[in-house]
């Protein structure tokens, strides 16, 4: 583009703003055993730090270096295989 | 074929005659007929496009631009209220740089409730980064919105666009208007160019939080230097039209018995056709009057009217608007302009016509005679006039 020389646009990237998991008071705690593999935490989280991982015996994992303990994924579980526990 | 038109259809035609892929709109009045067409046009089968219905302006513009952001030509119209409900998202379209066009029904804004004609509503987008013009007649409503495809989508420019048209007097006047064949259009307007598509093969973020500041203004910088960059591909595209179809108007302003003319008229819009009329009286009866018509009110046409007024002694602009507390925006617009160019000549502005109120074309004539007599006499003059019709002139 020689004419149009400053657009307002960003490359996403992993980490701009730094590990954005530091700002979690409370983080989500998967139990597999009670998973049913609905994806309904992968869809809802806004951060997208929940990755699927099928063939994995932890069906999700979760990535706290950037997960900001929203509770989100808490909330839309039908079987409670997600729950908060506080940060210590 | 000539095709006897309301000015929303001839908006409605044009659309169609661009290839437009995506109509998003609320409906307000006197716009509403417009996307009806539209709509009429899709379900026969007769335009291929998608017509997104929302639940405002707001989301009517947001949809269209989220349909251009994605790669397709996108239109969207409004009016009055609804313009003003869909002003940040103006911002937002121009500052992505994404090109799409919208026609906006130039109408008054209440209160009191009043759906007439006046220019409050698209004076109020002049610092949007919009291009945006007005039209004088149903042709040329035709005609520029196919020509500001071809405008906004030039790497030159890549800026949104706006054809204004009077409330009632050209949305809802039927006029003949000659409809051009599909490969007329087809090979006026390219392929669609835009500086980048969004894409979920390829992911971008616009407009999140600045990581320079510099950068941010250097963006308004781009935006101006594009807006004065058009001025010549408006040109451009008006000559270009005119090859195809034999139609010219000037490209960012007409001129109308300007030759050996001292005195100025100046005004845009539909009311520009009883100037016409004004300026043949006062021909007649031995006033030196020319017309100056304003098309784009952005980008600003300062040079091009610099070059008429350099050896005139009056120039009377024509305002359907006020900024109150100030004075009309064109006049404003023009004043600031010629003062840094250089032109000194008297300039009054004249504001008449605001909230639809209709002002003849021997009314103008009235003003104008009795300005210039009283500027003959050496008697003062304000800058700022007010007319209301008959002899009710608030000097």
């Amino acid at each position: 583009m020689t004419y149009v020389k400053y657009l307002p646009l960003a490359k996403p990237k992993v980490g701009v703003s730094g590990k954005t998991g530091t700002w979690r008071t409370e983080r989500p705690v998967y139990d597999p055993s009670k998973c049913v593999k609905c994806d309904l935490c992968w869809l809802y989280c806004p951060e997208g730090v929940i990755e699927i991982r099928a063939s994995s015996e932890r069906y999700i994992s979760i990535d706290y270096d950037y997960c900001k303990g929203c509770g989100v994924c808490v909330s839309v579980c039908p079987t409670k295989a997600l729950r908060m526990e506080p940060e210590r | 074929m000539i095709k006897a038109l309301t000015g929303n259809y001839a908006v409605a035609w044009a659309v169609r005659l661009s290839r437009v892929k995506v109509v998003a709109a609320y409906p307000i009045t006197p716009q509403t007929t417009m996307v009806e067409k539209l709509a009429e046009f899709i379900d026969k089968g007769e335009m291929d496009a998608k017509m997104i219905r929302v639940d405002s302006e707001f989301s009517a513009l947001a949809a269209t631009w989220g349909a251009a952001a994605s790669g397709v030509r996108s239109f969207t119209a409004t009016s009055s209220h609804g313009l003003l409900y869909m002003h940040e998202m103006l911002w937002w379209v121009a500052g992505s740089r994404i090109p799409l066009v919208m026609a906006v029904a130039t109408r008054t804004i209440g209160p009191p409730w009043n759906i007439w004609t006046d220019h409050s509503d698209i004076m109020d987008q002049r610092d949007t980064g919009w291009i945006i013009m007005m039209a004088e007649h149903n042709q040329e409503v035709l005609d520029t919105i196919i020509q500001l495809y071809r405008v906004t989508e030039d790497p030159r420019v890549f800026l949104p666009g706006i054809v204004g048209l009077d409330a009632f007097i050209l949305t809802h006047t039927t006029e003949p208007v000659d409809v051009p064949e599909q490969y007329v259009v087809d090979s006026y307007l390219p392929e669609r160019r835009q500086p980048y598509v969004m894409s979920i093969k390829e992911p971008i973020t616009m407009g999140n939080i600045p990581s320079s500041l510099k950068d941010n203004m250097k963006m308004r910088w781009d935006i101006h230097t594009s807006m004065l960059r058009a001025k010549e591909v408006i040109e451009e595209a008006d000559r270009e039209w005119s090859k195809l179809t034999g139609r010219s108007y000037g490209g960012l302003i007409e001129c109308y018995r300007c030759e050996d003319a001292k005195a100025y008229i100046v005004g845009m819009g539909a009311w520009v056709g009883d100037m016409r009329e004004a300026v043949d009286m006062l021909r007649d009866e031995g006033y030196d009057f020319g017309l100056i018509k304003i098309r784009f009110i952005r980008p600003f046409p300062d040079d091009r009217i610099a070059k008429i007024l350099g050896n005139s002694k009056l120039c009377l602009v024509f305002d359907r608007s006020v900024s109150a507390g100030s004075a009309g925006p064109l006049y404003l617009d023009l004043a600031a302009n010629m003062y840094r160019l250089g032109i000194r000549t008297h300039i009054i502005n004249v504001l008449a016509g605001l909230t639809g109120l209709d002002v003849r074309s021997d009314e103008i004539a009235y003003v104008s005679r009795k300005l210039y007599e009283m500027i003959e006499r050496g008697e003062e003059v304000k800058g700022i006039v007010w007319y209301f019709g008959g002899d009710e002139l608030w000097l």
